[in-house]
């Protein structure tokens, strides 16, 4: 049946519209690109627009002389990689003997658990019991609040109850397969790509969280990057960046500018190399989700 | 519903691979909302007033454990208990007692997390007694003598209430109104996109600012919106127009919350739309095109339908959490210039508690933000329930 005129008005209507969220979306990240080579000056002139003007990468070696940036950087590597092994463990730790219906009391557990996403303490009474636990401005206060989300464990239970044929735990246990064993030589074998779900969920929670450490830390050296772009972008704390150089006023306020965008770049670049995973791990894991939830 | 599994099955080298068969109860739908989202979004997987039971049902495939034999292969956990009676004769005692010390394993493994979550969340419970106290470090939680609902009263009384209640409803009903309908339109033209490879692309893109910060976000609206060097003054500028200072204008605030959680959440907050659309029968589409109907009819009177019991649970959800909205957004965009208008009832317990450290007064603000959410989502969900609608539980 051929489209009507109507139908194919409403088409270009779908794809014009579609083409603009799309321009809305992507301009200012491709913007922040493009000025993070740009010559500051151009950027406060407002000279930019497509390309980069007055290529440089002075901002980027700015940000590699600052110490405070890469120590950032170095902390929120290691809060990511030790927070998401131990995310991970604890996710499979609980998820394993939940998806076992001849676990006692896992419906004890679950709604245990599940409770918390209702209610809970509260900012103040979690504060003084970090407080009171002594991990104030420790490295564990990065890594223990948040162990284990109830949500990836509700997905991974969910995946070993439906995806790994029951036959073969039965098998493992007749030969005399424990629990434990079950689990490490059967189960998680087979649940590789749930395994890189989980992993990449808490990854770029860690890597994107910046309240627990506003919070619980205010010893510097222990900031993660989130709190010194914090710094950066929000407070306009760069100051000491420039200082140190003999530059004048001038050219100091238009380093911090260029800095600014580089900086930008710089804490999204294991974001940028991971989007292609990210994208599809994420839309399956979330229908995932969505189906068995 | 149960049509998301061809929309999961049929994406190119699933890893998940198409699950069996159970149809997602719509509650479930929700859950996948946002994951990182708010605590209520996950809320919807597991029915707070039955939460065993719905838990259980919902997840595993039909039938209930002590289901006959007869089943077949269906139910997958429940095989796992039957070959082991012979073993059972060796335990001893009652069949609970054999069945729990069999598996003591799963007990062991378990343990740490429950430790966890007694410790994290259970013991700040605990805590919440002192909005009732007139908390003193030195005495502690317990020793602290009591103070009725004094901090209450302050807090009511006080000349912050009204601004900090009309703040926090304002934001949360403006981030409903703008922020809810905006994805099921671009789900709704992504799904008549006639070309899979710009559908793609758009997704592609419109995914992207998910994965940025908060941070980030709000630090790219500070440079963008700078008076002086910001990319939007001086585009103002160089069309004839004026300089605003967004940032520091109380009437900007939550306009440029909105748009910019808008900007960084439409893309992905429509794939749970775009699934539910991919499920719904294309044989339906035939016949009123036979019929007739033109495209933006179809949309109305097929499309629509088609995934409004998923529209209805994202609603009750996001009204239910309307209170709760993204703090560490709004603490990040506050600033003394726009405190009018940006303070809300987070950030203020924030400010007193932790910077002021008024320990009581805050926590009480805390139980009482946290109690009117709760009342909020069960109100909400009742009311759906009885017009006949989706309901969480």
């Amino acid at each position: 049946m051929p489209a009507t005129r109507e139908d194919r008005a409403f088409g270009i209507v779908v794809y014009a519209v579609l083409g603009i969220v799309s321009l809305i979306v992507l301009y200012p990240l491709y913007y922040v690109l493009i000025a993070s080579f740009s010559e500051p000056l151009k950027i406060m002139n407002g000279e930019i627009w497509l390309w980069p003007k007055g290529f440089t990468i002075d901002s980027y070696a700015k940000i590699l002389d600052n110490d405070a940036i890469l120590r950032g950087f170095l902390n929120t590597v290691l809060y990511t990689v030790a927070g998401t092994a131990l995310n991970l463990t604890m996710t499979v730790l609980a998820a394993y003997p939940l998806s076992r219906s001849d676990f006692v009391g896992r419906n004890l557990f679950m709604g245990l658990m599940v409770f918390t996403m209702f209610f809970g303490g509260g900012l103040i009474p979690s504060y003084l019991l970090i407080k009171n636990l002594g991990l104030l401005d420790t490295f564990w206060v990065m890594i223990l609040p948040g162990a284990v989300s109830i949500w990836n464990i509700i997905i991974m239970r969910t995946y070993f109850q439906q995806s790994i044929p029951p036959e073969i735990q039965e098998a493992a246990v007749i030969d005399g397969c424990s629990s434990f064993g079950t689990l490490l030589r059967v189960v998680l074998p087979l649940s590789m790509p749930i395994l890189a779900v989980t992993v990449l969920f808490y990854a770029v929670g860690h890597w994107n969280a910046f309240f627990n450490a506003l919070l619980y830390l205010s010893d510097r050296p222990k900031f993660p990057l989130q709190l010194i772009l914090r710094e950066i972008l929000i407070q306009g704390q760069t100051d000491d960046m420039v200082r140190a150089s003999t530059e004048s006023a001038i050219k100091a306020r238009q380093a911090v500018e260029g800095i600014k965008y580089a900086v930008l770049i710089v804490a999204n670049i294991p974001m940028l190399l991971l989007y292609p995973f990210l994208q599809r791990y994420f839309v399956k894991g979330i229908l995932v989700g969505a189906i068995k939830g | 519903m149960a049509n998301l599994q061809q929309q999961a099955g049929a994406m190119p080298a699933s890893p998940l691979g198409p699950p069996p068969a159970p149809s997602a109860p719509p509650a479930a739908l929700a859950a996948s909302a946002s994951p990182p989202a708010p605590p209520a979004a996950l809320a919807a997987s597991a029915s707070p007033p039955a939460p065993p039971a719905a838990l259980a049902t919902s997840a595993s495939p039909p039938g209930p454990p002590p289901a006959p034999p007869a089943t077949g292969g269906a139910s997958a956990p429940q095989r796992l208990m039957r070959p082991r009676r012979p073993l059972a004769h060796a335990g001893g005692g009652s069949p609970l007692g054999r069945r729990i010390a069999r598996n003591w394993q799963l007990y062991v493994m378990i343990a740490p997390v429950i430790a966890y979550y007694l410790v994290f969340h259970y013991a700040p419970m605990y805590g919440i007694q002192i909005a009732f106290k007139d908390f003193r470090i030195n005495k502690g939680i317990w020793d602290s003598p009591w103070a009725g609902f004094k901090h209450f009263e302050r807090f009511f009384d006080s000349y912050f209430f009204e601004r900090l209640l009309t703040n926090t409803l304002e934001l949360g009903a403006y981030l409903l109104a703008v922020g809810f309908p905006i994805p099921i339109l671009l789900a709704l033209l992504l799904n008549e996109a006639g070309s899979e490879r710009f559908k793609k692309f758009v997704q592609t893109v419109t995914y992207a600012p998910h994965f940025l910060s908060t941070v980030v976000v709000v630090g790219m609206l500070m440079i963008f919106l700078n008076p002086r060097y910001g990319l939007v003054n001086t585009m103002l500028v160089s069309l004839g127009g004026e300089s605003v200072n967004f940032m520091a204008d109380p009437a900007w605030f939550k306009t440029l919350y909105v748009l910019s959680d808008v900007w960084q959440t439409m893309g992905w907050s429509s794939i749970i739309y775009l699934a539910a659309l991919g499920g719904i029968d294309p044989a339906l589409h035939e016949a009123a095109r036979v019929d007739g109907a033109s495209r933006l009819r179809r949309i109305w009177h097929i499309n629509l339908p088609g995934i409004r019991p998923t529209i209805l649970i994202l609603l009750i959800l996001n009204v239910g959490s309307i209170m709760s909205i993204g703090f560490e957004k709004v603490l990040l965009m506050q600033n003394n210039l726009n405190l009018a208008s940006s303070d809300i009832i987070d950030t203020y317990v924030y400010r007193s508690g932790i910077l002021d450290a008024n320990y009581s007064f805050s926590a009480a603000i805390g139980l009482f933000s946290a109690v009117i959410n709760f009342i909020l989502l069960v109100t909400v969900n009742s009311i759906a329930r009885r017009a006949g609608g989706s309901s969480l539980w």
